[in-house]
């Protein structure tokens, strides 16, 4: 009988790999071996050597899916966050869907809107992963009509190969209209109209004896996008009910995310103006939580996601969900061909000045064993004077002929360390940074690439100036499509601490074939901060080799 | 024990037989693109499974951070007009920009004057569906939606290894 079982099974997963399935997925593995470098402060780990991988695995067949990711962190790579250990499954489900129905039992990613009220997804590079393991449902009833419901518990940590789940439930719906495709007399009107609105709340059981605390939070409200011609405006509202957490030291006020977008746009021009306010937006499934840990919502900071090293990875900001007023202006316009500024091949120019403030709270003057606990008042996008972050930033991209072309930019950064806290260092952290970057096509499979980047850190009023100024510079041989070599060196030139006045070189080659990218680095890195979408994980200081292999299928 | 060695074996040659099954029609190196539902700029509902409808597609996944992305979009915008005369081929840069650059995306677009089509993934459902890794990473895609070709980075020369697998498709 059980033997009959296992060729019935056997026979099941022969007929379903091998049908018309279609099956794709990725795998990436990073394997560290760091030495002990007591200049830069990087220790050994006892293992020597450290290693991430991780494979996805998606199945389709007609209406039917699955997929799975095996995880393994044996154990995790330096920096990542400890919530990862052992090898297993991190992530398994199926589903079902045809074009009315979607389906999906097991672990899901999702968003709702622009992930004010609910957002889960997954960065491995990041070590982010808050999904949510339940049931999902997609109904499509009409054209330009979308319904989404969502249950379930989220993904804490990754313990001894297996998922730990989050204390609380996250229930939630969603639905969005797009007036256009799905009301007749629309179809030809010059205004589109997408509108939504979705509801989210949690379940978490009170085990608190000293307040009588909500179990079930909710937070809910609508968004609207509209665009008429070559302009574009958008905005969401989400409204967060009592959520006592030890994020916001218990305190019982309502708390809000309001986000908009403004935009016109023309071949060869782009203009962008955004606001954002949020006001006690963490948004947990476990009130105790912190950090990174089971935010059931995204509050994407407001400013230009930059790449140059010393830009990116030194004073990034992240979103305050406690509070903050934030403004952002971008602009990009390319000069056309064979005019003046444009010359044979056009050149471009790119503005960017984003902006964040503390939001003005007036307090209730109540103490906080008063039973009410709304301790202050605050309107959304009423802003104080006390700045938290500033960037201005523009850049000018250009090639001069068939072999050369380069890119020049420039950013005056003020971030405020007192709120922000990327180092120790007190008060607002003022720097400006320059970066020439410069490509020669040698032929037409090989190229050179340089960076020259500066950063001067100024003295704030208290004396201080972090880690003082900063020069990288960088060089990179391409041959397509197979092979890069590069070198890099950073200098901690205006250090304070003379013994900090340290280089980081660091080399690194590449082969990559198809879809497959095989990476070889030895050096020494610095410590930064490594960021995607505002979420930031701190790296430390290392000196060793790193190797990373993935492969797409 | 032998009963259940017997059976292991016939499960096991079934296996491999079916395995080879396809090579007859389709390469077992093939991959369809999955059906993800995404928007475009305007906030239109596109299904990714129907993007081959009308010919050969290029799908570039890359984003306003990421620089190399950028290069290759660019230099495939310069003759771009003629691939698409030689091959009616169509290109879909799909932008993996969360929603803190998200807003950026058709400012980018617009403001380097862009033919492609663009489409939006910001929780990365179509980039997790289709194995991407790390961007850029670009694929050809067939007429009848098979992926032939795909490649994880951009340095300069790349556009032209594209550019030949193209040709092939078209030649065929």
């Amino acid at each position: 009988m059980k033997k009959s079982l296992l060729l019935f099974g056997f026979f099941c997963l022969n007929q379903l790999v091998f049908a018309q399935g279609n099956l794709t997925g990725n795998m990436e593995a990073v394997f560290q071996y760091l030495n002990e470098d007591s200049i830069i402060n990087a220790k050994q780990p006892v293992q020597k050597g450290l290693m991430n991988s991780y494979m996805n695995v998606f199945y389709t067949q007609g209406n039917f899916k699955a997929g799975l990711r095996f995880e393994s962190y044996l154990p995790r790579i330096q920096g990542y966050p400890n919530r990862f250990d052992g090898t297993g499954i991190g992530m398994r489900y199926v589903g079902y869907q045809n074009s009315f129905v979607d389906i999906t039992l097991g672990t899901f990613y999702e968003q709702f809107g622009t992930g004010l009220a609910l957002r889960t997804y997954e960065d491995r590079n990041l070590g982010y992963d808050n999904l949510l393991d339940g049931m999902r449902v997609v109904l499509r009833p009409g054209k330009g009509f979308v319904i989404k419901g969502v249950y379930g518990t989220q993904r804490l940590s990754f313990q001894q190969g297996q998922i730990v789940h989050g204390a609380g439930l996250v229930r939630g719906v969603d639905g969005e209209f797009h007036l256009n495709e799905g009301l007749k007399w629309m179809k030809e009107a010059k205004l589109d109209v997408v509108a939504g609105a979705s509801f989210v709340s949690k379940f978490q059981a009170d085990d608190n004896p000293d307040w009588v605390l909500p179990q079930n939070v909710g937070a809910y409200g609508g968004r609207l996008k509209l665009t008429y011609g070559n302009f574009y405006a958008d905005a969401e509202y989400i409204l967060k009910e009592q959520d006592p957490s030890s994020d916001n030291q218990y305190i019982y006020n309502h708390g809000h995310a309001a986000i908009f977008n403004l935009r016109y746009t023309q071949k060869g021009l782009g203009i962008l103006l955004s606001g954002k306010s949020v006001d006690n937006m963490s948004f947990r499934s476990d009130r105790t939580k912190d950090l990174q840990d089971l935010l059931i919502n995204f509050l994407p900071s407001l400013n230009k996601t930059h790449t140059y090293n010393l830009v990116a990875t030194l004073y990034p900001y992240a979103t305050q969900p406690m509070g903050e007023v934030a403004y952002q202006a971008d602009v990009l316009y390319t000069f056309k061909k064979g005019s003046q500024l444009g010359g044979k091949y056009g050149t471009t120019v790119g503005l960017n000045y984003s902006t964040t403030y503390r939001p003005e709270q007036t307090l209730n003057g109540i103490n906080l064993d008063d039973s009410s606990r709304v301790v202050y008042n605050t309107k959304p996008f009423d802003m104080s004077d006390s700045l938290y972050w500033q960037d201005i930033n523009f850049n000018i991209t250009k090639k001069l002929n068939k072999k050369w072309s380069g890119i020049f930019s420039y950013y005056d950064i003020k971030i405020n360390n007192d709120v922000v806290k990327v180092s120790d260092a007190k008060g607002i952290i003022h720097t400006r940074i320059a970066v020439l970057e410069g490509t020669y096509k040698i032929n037409p499979h090989h190229a050179l690439r340089w960076e020259l980047q500066g950063m001067w850190v100024q003295r704030n009023e208290l004396g201080i100036n972090d880690k003082g100024n900063w020069a990288t510079a960088l060089v990179e041989y391409t041959i397509s499509p197979g092979w890069f070599f590069s070198a890099m060196n950073q200098y901690n030139y205006g250090n304070d601490d003379l013994s900090k006045r340290v280089n980081y070189p660091i080399i690194t080659c590449g082969y990559i074939k198809d879809a497959t990218r095989l990476t070889v680095s030895y050096g020494r890195q610095r410590a930064g901060l490594f960021c995607v979408g505002g979420v930031c994980r701190p790296v430390p200081a290392n000196n060793g080799l790193m190797i990373n292999l993935t492969h797409s299928f | 024990m032998k009963k259940s060695f017997f059976l292991l074996l016939t499960a096991i040659f079934s296996l491999v037989v079916s395995a080879q099954e396809p090579t007859v029609e389709t390469p077992l190196s093939q991959k369809k693109v999955p059906s993800v539902k995404l928007v475009d700029m305007s906030g239109k509902a596109v299904n990714t499974s129907e993007l081959t409808a009308n010919g050969p597609v290029i799908i570039s996944f890359w984003a306003t951070w990421c620089a190399p992305c950028k290069k290759e979009l660019n230099t495939i915008h310069e003759v771009y007009e003629d691939w698409v005369a030689e091959t009616g081929v169509t290109l879909v840069a799909v932008a993996i920009d969360d929603e803190k650059t998200k807003s950026q995306v058709p400012v980018y677009v617009n403001g380097k004057a862009w033919d492609y089509t663009v489409l939006m993934d910001p929780n990365w459902d179509f980039k997790r569906a289709m194995g991407v890794n790390n961007v850029p990473h670009t694929f050809l895609v067939d007429k009848n939606g098979n992926i032939v070709y795909s490649h994880n980075n951009y340095a300069p020369g790349d556009e032209e290894k594209l550019h030949q697998e193209l040709l092939k498709l078209s030649q065929k």
